[in-house]
């Protein structure tokens, strides 16, 4: 039998399959489905201090095996969240949850995680410092190592669940943002965001995207993604959570292999609606095809 | 919403780039006139929405215009061949606003959806008057289709070489107790300011995942943030906030 738990800054996993922030909602829609407690855990919708409508649209637009999104951040502020998608969450999901932060200040992060650190529901933080669609926070946090300390550790001081740092793979040098996270007192890290990315309509000669960038996902970026997996799950001693173009059994071996502890699954989301459970009930099949009896054996801090 | 794999059954042109595909599979999450499906093609990475045009028991009918890679790729499927869709998106249209006379104004490939719609008020009584606009006689499908539904029929074309010459709006005169439309935004807002019934306006964005998940294809509304794939397509006339 194939041992799929995992330990994910001090709280067992059934799974190491998490659904990402920013492509499973709160849940509601995939729990029309599927049972979605089969799944490890997953990560809410990034969540600001103030509610937040976002980009204009176009947001979205298709790539080679991907997708660029310019979402910018949509979402009701973390009082709704916690008066109103928490709870009816709770309806359909009875695990420990991850709540994603965004924030265009210091204090707005710390604010933010202070109070959903708070809820009964969240199992650890999440911290987007990382988040390439909007302007004067999200992303410039996370391509600085001070920054990122700074992030960090204010986030620390008022919280007492695991904080995860969400980084950016539009950097130079990925390692050292990574650390200085550790540094700032980081349980663990999460990697990597979207790529900044860019497509052009031929017929209007402007760009698709009303926000002109976005963040490109998909399975183009996997090998990406893995490559940074690698070198930070390398150089810090805290849990790595790789994502980025994650789609099979395969990949998320693949992931592990290279030292993450969990894996986020995010674009595969909105092409299959079914791809969490998918994966949860193929991971033991592939585990077996390539002799893993206990997935505890790859990833690094278990 | 459901996820279903469909059997093409025809695919055929009705004119030089509109396309009528029927398909059998599994229709039952197809509640209202006015969903849509979303569809997997191979070798691209996000689904299509395609709006309803009808469902006669398993089989479900798709008019299309081929404006990229996607639909190129859905022209060219012939009998047998599979596509795995996803079912039952969106709201759809409300009847029960309707009385007794409804008008159905449709542009371009805005027209399909209003199809059904037409069976379904017809079925219930209504008057159904139908208004469809093109730009000119050769992109014109569907007249004969919703004229043997027994609805009265106006055509209208931007040249002039069909019907009458201008716009949707040029062809709306008589007593309805409430309208419905779908067709390009500038045509909508043209009949919202139009009208002075109420109605429901059928809106197209850019979407990700199609059922809610992805908030690609949020809008503003008076009535709070709506997704077009999830709250909407179809906005009622008195909450629409127009922004372009």
């Amino acid at each position: 039998m194939a041992e799929m738990k995992v330990n994910l800054c001090g709280i067992e996993l059934d799974n190491p399959i998490i659904p990402a922030s920013g492509t499973f909602g709160y849940g509601y829609e995939f729990a029309e489905l599927y049972d979605i407690n089969i799944l490890g855990t997953f990560s809410f919708k990034g969540t600001t201090r103030e509610p937040r409508f976002g980009n204009p649209t176009p947001r979205i637009a298709e790539c080679t095996a991907g997708m660029i999104n310019a979402v910018g951040l949509q979402n009701p502020g973390v009082e709704k969240v916690i008066s109103e998608e928490l709870p009816k969450m709770r309806r359909v999901f009875h695990k420990p949850v991850m709540a994603n932060v965004s924030g265009f200040s210091i204090d707005e992060y710390a604010e933010v995680c202070e109070r959903l650190d708070k809820c009964p529901e969240v199992g650890w933080l999440e911290v987007n410092v990382s988040c390439p669609n909007v302007r004067h926070g999200g992303m410039s946090f996370g391509t600085d190592p001070k920054a990122a300390f700074q992030v960090t550790e204010a986030v620390k001081k008022v919280t007492t669940k695991p904080v995860i740092l969400k980084l950016s793979p539009n950097v130079t040098d990925i390692v050292s943002i990574a650390k200085a996270c550790v540094e700032g007192g980081a349980d663990g890290i999460s990697l990597i965001n979207t790529l900044l990315g860019m497509r052009i309509n031929l017929r209007t000669r402007k760009p698709v995207i009303a926000n002109t960038m976005g963040g490109f996902s998909g399975p183009a970026i996997f090998p990406v993604a893995l490559r940074m997996v690698y070198q930070v799950a390398n150089a810090v001693d805290v849990p790595v959570i790789g994502m980025g173009g994650v789609e099979t059994a395969e990949d998320v071996l693949e992931m592990m292999m290279a030292g993450a502890t969990a894996v986020e699954i995010g674009a595969v989301n909105l092409v299959n609606p079914y791809a969490g459970r998918d994966l949860v009930n193929d991971l033991p099949r592939a585990m077996e095809e390539y002799n893993i009896k206990s997935l505890k054996e790859l990833g690094k801090g278990n | 919403m459901k996820e279903t794999v469909f059997k093409v059954v025809t695919n055929r042109a009705l004119t030089d780039s509109v396309y009528e595909m029927k398909l059998r599979g599994d229709t039952s999450d197809i509640t209202a006139p006015g969903q849509f499906v979303n569809i997997k093609l191979d070798s691209l990475f996000l689904r299509r929405p395609i709006s309803v045009c009808n469902i006669v028991g398993e089989e479900l009918t798709l008019v299309y215009k081929v404006v990229g890679k996607g639909t190129r790729a859905m022209s060219m499927m012939g009998h047998g061949a599979k596509l795995d869709i996803l079912t039952g998106l969106g709201n759809g249209y409300d009847l029960t606003p309707v009385k007794s006379s409804a008008l159905l104004l449709g542009g371009g490939v805005g027209v399909p959806p209003l199809y059904l719609l037409a069976r379904k008020l017809i079925a219930e009584g209504k008057k159904v008057t139908v208004v469809l606009g093109f730009n000119t006689k050769s992109e014109i499908f569907y007249e004969n289709e919703f004229a043997a539904l027994g609805c009265d029929v106006r055509v209208t074309t931007v040249d002039g070489s069909y019907g009458t010459k201008g716009f949707v709006t040029d062809a709306m005169e008589g007593e309805f107790d409430h309208f419905f439309t779908c067709g390009p935004e500038p045509m909508l807002k043209a009949v919202w300011n139009k009208t002075e019934i109420d109605g429901q306006l059928s809106f197209e964005e850019r979407m990700g995942c199609g059922f809610g998940a992805c908030m690609g294809c949020s809008c503003q509304t008076l009535t709070g943030n709506k997704r077009i794939c999830k709250e909407g397509p179809v906005l009622r006339k008195g909450e629409i906030l127009w922004q372009k």
